[in-house]
């Protein structure tokens, strides 16, 4: 059952990282299935060697810019981001761990403009093979995220499926029901 | 400047017209197609030309789809440059525009689902004698071209009452439309600011910026635009009755009509009209399409999170709004049913062409997440009342306090019966493809 909260769950997700029969088609190609951890990917790429410092700025700049306006990322949908950097053999890769409520597929163009918008430039442009043009080009964009995105083989949630937003709704129910019995006493 | 004289009229003016004609057309030979465009094209006009004119009695378009460019003779390099879900065609689309079940490509009508459709001639005429006088005028210019074959045919007419414009479920339509920016056109209150002119004309800055990957040569692109076509039939019957079904009295069935579309049936809009109809309201352009969501009306307890037109243009809650919106230009076919009546099962319809500068960006978006996804602003179950793929086994919430009221097993009101995607050519471009050379 999807929606039961209560009960802890975990997929093994088949190599390709699709389920043969389930598989549909977003407008940019198959979507990645809908887990117990939601919807989410993990783009592992190659970064353009010595280029490991304009990450860390990014990261700053990206914390600034949340801090000033917190519905920033809104449209992405997102649970948590998780970014690393890390060493293979003498070169750095980056990897970029997203959970969200909706397949990337459909909020694509929305996650170029949020790119586009928040600053000159985007963390992407310094990963290999990055296509230049990915302002103007959500397809070329989401070809990149695609190639380089390394799917589960297992994911699990303790409360599976859950959205951010239901969530953030219980949450404001128990603050309105603490509020409630202040007033009564 | 928009260039105003190379600018099919469909794009920025909406013809007054009571009757219309749309003619489907397959290509056997290529010298046969452009001889027959070289022609037709003469009769195809500008926007400026609208403008200018007083007494127009018929607007004719000319559109293609991509196996239809290939027909005419258009090399493989500018076949090459135009996007992939126009090269594909809208029946490979199908599953990502929610077009399964009785809706699949399979069951549709007219030769729309298979390869020969190669192009569309919209006629729009002030009457029904002016558009027969218009189909014999086609029909003998199609017997002098050879090669030039017609698959299907749909003619249209307004639904009665003649007054103002409306479908088969009686709903008042055409009041809420983008405006270009530089059209001369001023946007009603609450339409929002006028947008770049490349969300909807290729060649044109658009909202993120100069115009880009444009199909080549320049010449064949620069004031085109891509066209969605959707021939949508609807269900008058199963509608009354689902209505009948919902409400003791036809104040609480108007109520249930309304919910469903965000609008009452006068046009008034449930943000502005939440309790009651106000049919002076709905006639009004200067006040019935001046509201918003997020301020107006957040939890949808006006207009439910699910209706027809929050889903369609979620105003102010959706982002980029502006890289997702979409003109639209069709009319009403078959007879109308009259009240009491039961279904006498004639398809009578909707047959409309979504036009914008993407496909993918803005109709196949709108199709797949405002349309079909069953989760869209948290919904669970639920997809467009009206044109979501409906199963009989999804929802409608209509948010009311203290608790809201689901609706179980909403059934299919209308059915898809066809449709295609168009590159619809500015008029320099239809005399480029008119004059192509054989390869
Ligand atoms: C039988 C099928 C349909 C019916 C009965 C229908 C009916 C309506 C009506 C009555 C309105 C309100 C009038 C207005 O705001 O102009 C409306 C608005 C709209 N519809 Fe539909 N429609 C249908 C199909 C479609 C399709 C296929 C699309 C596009 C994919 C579409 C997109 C829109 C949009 C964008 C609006 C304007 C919403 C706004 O700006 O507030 N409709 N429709």
């Amino acid at each position: 059952m999807e929606n039961d909260w209560t009960k802890p769950a975990a997929v093994a997700i088949p190599k390709e990282g699709f389920f043969k029969d389930q598989e549909q088609q977003g407008r940019y190609g198959p979507i990645f299935p809908k887990t117990p951890a939601c919807y989410g990917f993990s783009i592992i790429a190659k970064i353009i060697p010595g280029h490991e410092e304009n990450f860390y700025e990014y990261g700053r700049n990206l914390a600034e810019g949340v801090a000033g306006t917190p519905d920033l990322l809104a449209s992405l949908k997102l649970h948590y981001l998780r970014w690393n950097l890390f060493q293979i053999k003498g070169d750095t890769y980056f990897q970029y761990m997203g959970i969200f409520d909706t397949d990337f597929d459909k909020y694509t163009e929305d996650a170029v403009a949020i790119f586009a918008a928040t600053g000159r430039s985007t963390v992407f442009e310094n990963l290999e093979g990055f296509p230049k043009d990915w302002r103007t080009n959500a397809g070329a964009f989401i070809k990149f995220m695609r190639d380089h995105q390394c799917p589960s083989f297992m994911e699990y949630g303790e409360y599976p499926y859950v959205s951010a937003d239901e969530i953030k709704k219980a949450l404001k129910l128990k603050a309105a029901f603490s509020n409630m019995l202040d007033q009564m006493q | 400047m928009l260039e105003f004289d190379d600018i099919q009229h469909i794009l920025l003016e909406r013809a007054p017209a009571l009757a219309a004609r749309y003619e489907f057309l397959t290509f056997r030979d290529a010298p046969g197609g452009r001889k027959w465009l070289n022609t037709i094209r003469q009769t195809v006009k500008s926007v400026a030309e609208i403008r200018a004119g007083i007494d127009d009695l018929r607007w004719v378009t000319v559109a293609f789809t991509w196996n239809g460019l290939q027909a005419l003779g258009l090399d493989e390099a500018s076949l090459a440059s135009f996007p992939d879900e126009f090269r594909q065609g809208m029946t490979a689309r199908a599953e990502v525009l929610g077009d399964n079940g009785p809706n699949h490509p399979d069951h549709w009508v007219g030769g729309l689902a298979g390869p020969d459709v190669h192009a569309v001639v919209i006629l729009f005429a002030r009457d029904v004698d002016e558009r027969e006088r218009c189909r014999i005028e086609h029909e003998k210019l199609l017997a002098c071209s050879a090669g030039v074959e017609v698959l299907s045919t749909l003619d249209l007419e307004a639904t009665p009452p003649l007054g103002y414009a409306h479908d088969h479920f009686g709903y008042r339509d055409r009041l809420s439309q983008p405006v270009i920016e530089g059209s001369g056109e001023e946007p009603t209150p609450g339409s929002g600011a006028p947008l770049k002119p490349g969300e909807f004309i290729l060649g044109y800055p658009d909202e993120l910026g100069p115009a880009a990957n444009l199909p080549q040569p320049e010449i064949l692109s620069r004031n085109g635009s891509f066209m969605a076509y959707r021939r949508i039939e609807e269900h008058v019957g199963a509608f009354r009755d689902f209505l009948s079904s919902q409400g003791q009295n036809s104040e609480e069935q108007e109520f249930v009509a309304a919910k469903l579309m965000g609008r009452w049936r006068s046009g008034a809009p449930l943000v502005l009209a939440p309790l009651k109809d106000d049919p002076k309201l709905g006639a009004d352009p200067q006040r019935n399409n001046d509201f918003n969501y997020k301020e107006m009306d957040p939890l949808g307890y006006a207009a439910p999170l699910g209706s027809h037109i929050r889903r369609m243009n979620p105003r102010d809650t959706a982002a980029n709004m502006n890289r997702r919106r979409i003109i639209r230009r069709g009319a009403t076919y078959g007879p109308a049913l009259s009240e009491g009546v039961p279904d006498d099962g004639v398809e009578r319809g909707l047959a409309a062409f979504v036009i914008c500068a993407s496909l993918i960006r803005q109709f196949e978006f709108a199709q797949n997440v405002w349309v079909n996804d069953k989760n869209f602003h948290e919904l669970g179950n639920e997809r467009d009342p009206f044109i979501g793929h409906q199963d009989g086994t999804l929802e409608f919430k209509i948010p009311k306090r203290p608790i809201r009221k689901t609706i179980k097993g909403l059934p299919a009101f209308t059915t898809v019966r066809g449709g295609a995607y168009f590159f619809l050519p500015g008029l320099k471009a239809l005399g480029f493809l008119a004059g192509l050379k054989s390869r």
